[in-house]
């Protein structure tokens, strides 16, 4: 094993490493930012859409939940080509992004109307015996505390987006498990190439982590969940 | 004397069974009435209706004598600003500081200036004194502190009229004195309440009316000194000294 | 018409990746939970040293992806070891290890939820600290964290979709090697897809079954 043979990792591992990490971010940024608005639309249907609109976005989001991701993006990239009316093809990035969007999407939808739900009727009572107007409330009492009550779990998912973000790989679009793995069958070093693309991966989860408790530390307020240490 | 605010044949139905049935009732300048009667007889729903955080199947309400168009959200809000009301749980904006609290309605709603809102929010908060609190946030003040707030919350409105759904009742027994006694002061001085209470001195001694109420209807109604008059063969004197006897000395 | 005979020749081949894939799952929810109780318990009450070696353990395979994982293992660490493992073997030990991560976090929670006195009572009873935590603490954690199990569950039967792309031949390496060579991909993985959502509508109403047959009257924890 020539473990310590510095020229290696700095001249061909990492310069790879570093072009599938850009690649990744370029789907992780766009998936989360987009992902999450989707995600907050479709939470604010589920709790105050019609009945048939509410059904409709339920139905959407157990699919989503139910079925693992690798089956949708697979369904994306191989699966829509072979439409029977409209054939649809996709690069492995739109597949990749799109599924992203959906499968973040859906998840954060979940937070969205559980923060929505337990909002206290009170809450909304207060804010008309005030004289508040309807979007009054909503913008003044319901946004802010739903906002601050849906915060670690859409964090969360934000966490799961970077790590599932490797999936990209099954649609072969080459991200930063793509060139892991190619940099391997280049020089068969599996573990040491798969373990330093871990640590990116390490990295960029905790630096992830650090802002989300930032974060939450910064909007803290008494009443609101704990702050962390 | 002109009329502040009438209510005008009130029902609420929910489902078959009558939560309200044809109340009605006046209120005028130094008029402090108070409910009485056992849970579930609609004095909650009742004091919701008047200023419609629960919509009346049928009805009207009337403030200063103008008929409250309640299809019109902007008289619905205007008659909200005017009628200031207390709940049981208090309802502070969770997300806000005791300030803030104060402040929101009277930016959003009176469109006051931040520091003009900021003023007014201080002088209420001195008046049911907690000046020193108006930083903290709901999750830190006991329960008499966050009525307290929530009473300031609304005088800062300056309504016309209080309506107060038993503010005391979710308290801790040692912590009811501190808000009864802004309650008193504010009687004293003259602002007009209806409220729903079980603090049977506070009734005898400020009450101008005691209105009982079962089943959703009044069927009582008169002064304290009438309706809590030893020996009177009362509906409420009955049920006042049954709660007195739970309750050992309150009465 | 095609289409529907296609998927009804292959069928059975696909039925018999239920297998592998509910072999696998179940295989990697014991190994996760067998090494996720002690984790959790050395978390809570091990040592500084323990503690700290503990949380890198579950860092690092919290951090790092699971298809990452599965490369870093079959392709390299296992092998570095000396243990030649099938695909099947390796994604259950892998999925395993994870999921053992996870699972101990959902200990923790439970575990740390427990009012105080329950571990002084048992003291004051002259109970040593390892009977309190078999006899006190962990019947009472291990009902608690069902809930949070049961979402484990169905990630973790998520997650072993994966495995096909070390080779594992459960459901989903199934339905992509038929697609492939009959090009009717959206029709099978639209049967794969099916298939997953059975087997978490399955699991989780199993799953409710275990929660209430251990379920003490009256004993919710109000969190």
């Amino acid at each position: 094993m020539e473990l310590l043979d510095l020229a290696f990792y700095t001249e061909r591992v990492i310069p790879k490493l570093n072009e599938g990490l850009i690649e990744s971010l370029w789907l992780i940024i766009p998936a989360s930012l987009i992902g999450g608005s989707f995600g907050v639309l479709m939470g604010v249907l589920r709790v105050f859409g019609t009945k048939w609109i509410k059904k409709i976005a339920d139905t959407f989001v157990a699919v989503i939940r139910g079925v693992p991701l690798t089956i949708q993006l697979m369904i994306l990239y191989f699966g829509l080509p072979y439409l029977p009316f409209v054939k649809i093809f996709l690069t492995p990035y739109q597949a990749a992004l799109i599924g992203f969007i959906f499968c973040t999407g859906a998840y954060q939808s979940e937070y969205i109307r559980g923060a929505l739900l337990s909002i206290k009727q009170g809450q909304i009572k207060a804010g008309q015996a005030l004289g508040m107007t309807k979007l009054q409330i909503i913008w003044s009492v319901i946004i802010p505390q739903a906002f601050r009550k849906a915060i670690p779990g859409c964090g969360n998912e934000i966490i799961y987006l970077i790590k599932y973000s490797s999936l990209a790989y099954i649609v072969t679009h080459i991200e930063l498990t793509g060139e892991a793995k190619i940099l391997v069958s280049r020089t068969f070093r599996p573990t040491e190439i798969y373990l330093l693309a871990g640590c990116y991966y390490l990295f960029l989860v905790t630096l992830a982590t650090w802002i989300l408790h930032a974060l939450e530390r910064k909007l803290y307020i008494p009443g609101f969940g704990k702050a962390n240490s | 004397m002109t009329t502040l605010l009438s209510v005008k044949n009130i029902s609420v139905t929910l489902g078959n069974r009558k939560i309200l049935d044809n109340v009605s009732l006046d209120m005028h300048a130094g008029d402090l009435k108070v409910l009485i009667g056992p849970s579930g007889a609609g004095k909650s729903t009742l004091l919701q209706c008047i200023n419609h955080l629960i919509t009346p199947d049928e009805g009207e309400i009337h403030l200063e004598g103008k008929k409250i168009n309640t299809q019109s959200n902007a008289e619905l809000c205007h008659l909200r600003q005017n009628v200031g009301m207390i709940f049981q749980d208090f309802n502070l904006f969770d997300h806000l500081t005791a300030l803030d609290n104060i402040c929101l309605a009277l930016v959003k709603v009176r469109k006051l200036s931040k520091d003009e809102a900021q003023k007014r929010a201080r002088k209420e908060l001195d008046r049911v004194g907690l000046s020193n609190r108006a930083g903290l946030y709901p999750a830190q003040l006991s329960g008499g502190q966050k009525q307290r707030v929530a009473i300031a919350r609304a005088l800062a409105m300056q309504p016309k009229i209080l309506l107060l759904d038993e503010p005391t009742s979710a308290l801790d027994p040692e912590l009811v004195g501190e808000v009864m006694n802004v309650i008193q002061d504010l009687a004293k001085g003259g602002m007009p309440m209806i409220m729903a209470t079980h603090q049977m001195d506070f009734v005898r001694s400020l009450a101008t009316e005691v209105l009982f109420m079962e089943h959703g209807t009044i069927i009582e109604q008169d002064t304290p000194k009438v309706l809590l008059a030893d020996g009177a063969k009362t509906r409420t004197l009955d049920f006042c000294s049954k709660l007195n006897n739970l309750k050992g000395c309150e009465l | 018409m095609e289409t529907l005979k296609t998927i009804y020749v292959n069928l059975p081949y696909i039925l018999e990746g239920t297998y592998v894939t509910v072999l696998l799952v179940v295989g990697a929810l014991a190994l996760g939970f067998c090494l996720g109780v002690p984790l959790a318990i050395a978390q809570v009450y091990g040592s500084p040293i323990i503690r700290r070696a503990v949380g890198l353990y579950v860092w690092f395979f919290r951090g790092v992806p699971i298809l990452l994982l599965l490369f870093l293992f079959y392709f390299g660490l296992f092998n570095v070891i000396g243990l030649n493992l099938d695909a099947l073997t390796a994604s259950g030990l892998v999925l395993g290890l994870a999921s053992s991560a996870y699972q101990s976090q959902i200990f923790r929670g439970s575990i740390q939820s427990l009012p105080l006195g329950q571990f002084k009572a048992g003291c004051a009873l002259g109970m040593t600290d390892r009977q309190i935590i078999k006899n006190i603490i962990l019947p009472q954690a291990l009902r608690l964290s069902i809930p949070g199990w049961s979402n484990e569950f169905s990630i973790l039967l998520k997650d072993s979709a994966l495995c096909f792309a070390v080779g594992a031949s459960e459901i989903m390496a199934r339905a992509h090697f038929v697609a492939s060579r009959t090009y009717e991909y959206l029709p099978l993985y639209i049967t794969a897809g099916f298939l997953y959502f059975l087997i978490t509508l399955a699991g989780i109403r199993i799953l409710r079954r275990v929660e209430r047959k251990f379920a003490i009257p009256g004993y919710t924890l109000s969190v």
